[in-house]
């Protein structure tokens, strides 16, 4: 069948395999062919892609879970969203949550993936405790940051081509409710909102979203959100008619086809910021919101990847380090903003420290990602930004990726080879090999 | 709160149903034919929807054995649910009586076993239901898989009678008929995707028109109107397609 990831950029047609035992897919490997694990197909380019995939659907179960401490151990292929429907109302949260709830485990771990926390919570692995890991060969390893650790740490953020994630173990942490305090600031320009991130540095959760397109002074003007979650004692002041640990059903909208490409021209996407930006009033706002509203705005619309189109959209996310973040962020926002082709839900977060996964994207410093409709203009201004990215010392997250160049990626992992060599140790024969992974000669 | 009985706890639409009867906070008792592969479901279930679960052996063409199995259930369910299909290999089936006969034991002849048993139970407690899911093959032969579907054809009147002799008692039976699904059983066909339901869907059907207490569920919806005009096709036109 015809697959792609959340970009729809690029399409291939892949057989898909589904396994729910670790036997089935133990006999799926015996076969011949190179694979690639999949889990819902969240990441954006072509990281779960291959002419063979193995999807994780039925392979979701939840094998225990430890009320005291909050440990859970669940099989890869289970949502984030149906561990917070279980977890929530028994007053227990993700350690760590992307974007989207609708990813799975074994996604999670692969991309090693980031939250608004990261500059105090770290990234995924930071909280995962164990997992099982089936090499190509259908051997099964426990693995953890004590027990085969070189396993460990290549497949936290290794993009599925160590081996298949079988099960994980990991912590939750403690709610009293399911809201979120959050403050919103507005940042007159780029200086502005890296000194309110600076600022708040002990909230939990910050992440700014930043208008690509205004120039010159309101270069990189932004309206930075920073939340913690609220204790039962904060809710009761807000409503006392609010039940803690249950929200209410949101109700979601779907875009039903592909829209047509003129939709999202450059004075759609410009009203569009602007109206977004304006929306804020005062210098800050506060408010309560549901987790769903504060972590996940876009899941309440399905399907939102289909407003670009059929070609699709690319979304380009890099990391600078700390030192380079202020000239080169700015630099590289110039470069955008001249271009004139990036488009809303551009998005800025400061890093913290980071383990030692040895693929994983994040690193102390900047980082910002945004979307670009696909046409010819937006690869050769990628072309650009590459050579930026690579000369401020940055990198680009893997998971967004869908067409940085194998010269690109190795200039800019520093343990490139060091991921290779134990790829190439657990996976002798090549079995998990994704279109990027070819691309990117891993 | 009352305990389900799934027969056949192993295929997707089964296991489909065990999660949305636990969301609705009843216990499962799950019957299979071997049981340790039912374990990761179990701790699963149980962890998701804080219900009581259970796996039992149950071997449905095993006769012999039903009276004990059912004896010995503890405690005995209100719902059962009969979700064992076994399609088989219709050129097989022409050719090879005991594969055809392997076709109707586990279709139809398992179910008259354990389900005349169940309802006889029911029956004297005047209480509870039975869904059977039967199939669109059911409502009319085809030349591509008659034998499933003469099979549960004799499943589809079987469940009519029986909802006919317990209404009296009480007892609700629910026929199900399946257009096409994504399960195992079906993996290796090429269902058309526009036509063809998630077995999540499917049980959220079953659940509501259980509740309701409805007697024949087509589903998804449109397989009452595709079913419809394949049983209007006069027989002198239907014999000369290819079907």
């Amino acid at each position: 069948m015809q697959l792609s990831g959340w970009g729809n950029y690029p399409k291939i047609k892949a057989k898909v395999h589904r396994f729910a035992t670790a036997e089935d897919l133990q006999s799926l490997l015996e076969c011949n062919g190179e694979y690639i694990v999949r889990g819902l197909g969240r990441s954006y380019g072509d990281s779960s892609l291959a002419s063979h995939v193995i999807s994780t659907d039925n392979f979701n179960r939840i094998l225990s879970f430890d009320e005291n401490k909050g440990v859970v151990c669940c099989q890869a292929g289970i949502q984030l969203k149906e561990i917070l429907n279980v977890f929530i109302p028994r007053g227990w949260f993700l350690p760590v949550t992307p974007g989207t709830k609708f990813i799975t485990i074994g996604g999670a771990i692969a991309s090693d993936v980031h939250g608004k926390n990261h500059h105090v919570d770290g990234s995924f692995s930071r909280h995962l405790l164990e997992m099982t890991v089936m090499l190509g060969d259908g051997r099964v390893i426990k693995c953890s940051p004590g027990l085969e650790k070189d396993l460990f740490w290549a497949t936290c953020g290794g993009m599925g081509l160590t081996g298949v994630i079988l099960t994980a173990t990991f912590r939750l942490i403690r709610i009293e409710t399911a809201y979120i305090h959050q403050e919103t600031l507005k940042a007159r320009n780029l200086e502005h909102v890296m000194e309110l991130f600076e600022a708040s540095n002990e909230w939990t959760y910050s992440v700014a979203w930043i208008d690509c397109r205004s120039r010159g002074k309101n270069l990189g003007r932004s309206l930075l959100m920073r939340g913690e979650h609220v204790t039962s004692a904060g809710l009761n002041e807000v409503s006392s008619s609010r039940s803690s640990l249950k929200i209410p059903v949101n109700r979601c909208l779907s875009v039903p086809f592909d829209c047509p490409e003129f939709l999202m021209n450059q004075y759609t996407i410009k009203a569009f910021n602007m109206l977004y930006y304006q929306r804020i009033r005062n210098s800050i706002e506060s408010s309560a919101v549901d987790y769903n509203q504060f972590f996940y705005p876009l899941d309440s619309v399905h399907h939102w990847n289909r407003i670009y189109g059929k070609r699709g959209f690319i979304q380009y996310q890099f990391v600078l380090p700390r030192s380079t973040s202020e000239a080169g962020m700015q630099r590289i926002l110039q470069e955008i903003a001249k271009s004139g082709l990036g488009s809303f839900l551009a998005v800025l977060k400061l890093f913290g420290p980071q383990e030692e996964s040895i693929l994983s994207f994040p690193e102390p410093g900047y980082t910002l990602g945004l979307d670009f409709p696909f046409k010819p203009e937006v690869i050769q201004l990628f072309n650009k930004l590459d050579y930026l990215v690579l000369h401020y010392g940055g990198k680009l997250y893997l998971t967004k990726d869908a067409c940085m160049s194998s010269y690109m990626f190795k200039n800019s992992y520093q343990d490139n080879q060091k991921f290779s060599s134990l790829k190439w140790r657990f996976d002798i024969s090549g079995k998990f090999q994704s279109i990027q992974s070819k691309r990117l000669e891993i | 709160m009352q305990t389900i009985l799934i027969l056949g706890a192993n295929s997707d639409i089964a296991k489909a149903l065990a999660h949305e009867y636990a969301e609705h906070g009843y216990h499962l008792c799950l019957a299979v034919r071997n049981s340790e592969r039912l374990d990761e479901d179990v701790h699963d279930l149980k962890i998701r929807y804080q219900v009581e679960v259970q796996s039992l052996e149950f071997d449905a063409e095993d006769y012999a054995s039903h009276e004990d199995f059912y004896h010995k259930l503890s405690p005995k369910p209100h719902g059962v649910i009969w979700a064992i299909g076994y399609l088989g290999d219709q050129q097989q089936a022409q050719v090879d009586f005991e594969h055809a006969e392997m076709i109707v034991r586990a279709n139809y002849l398992g179910a008259i076993s354990i389900l005349n048993i169940v309802a006889n139970d029911l029956e004297s407690r005047k209480s509870g239901f039975i869904v059977g899911i039967s199939s669109v093959a059911g409502d009319r032969g085809r030349q591509s898989n008659y034998i499933y579907g003469s099979a549960k054809a004799g499943l589809t009147a079987y469940l009519a009678g029986l909802r006919n002799r317990l209404y009296s008692s009480n007892v609700h039976v629910l026929t199900v008929k399946p257009g096409y699904v994504y399960t195992k059983m079906s993996s290796h066909l090429n269902l058309p995707p526009k036509l063809t339901a998630q077995p999540a869907d499917v049980a959220k059907d079953i659940f509501q028109a259980q509740q309701k207490l409805k007697n024949i569920l087509y589903t998804k919806w449109y397989w009452n109107f595709i079913m419809m005009i394949v049983k209007l096709i006069p027989e002198g036109i239907f014999k000369k397609l290819s079907l």
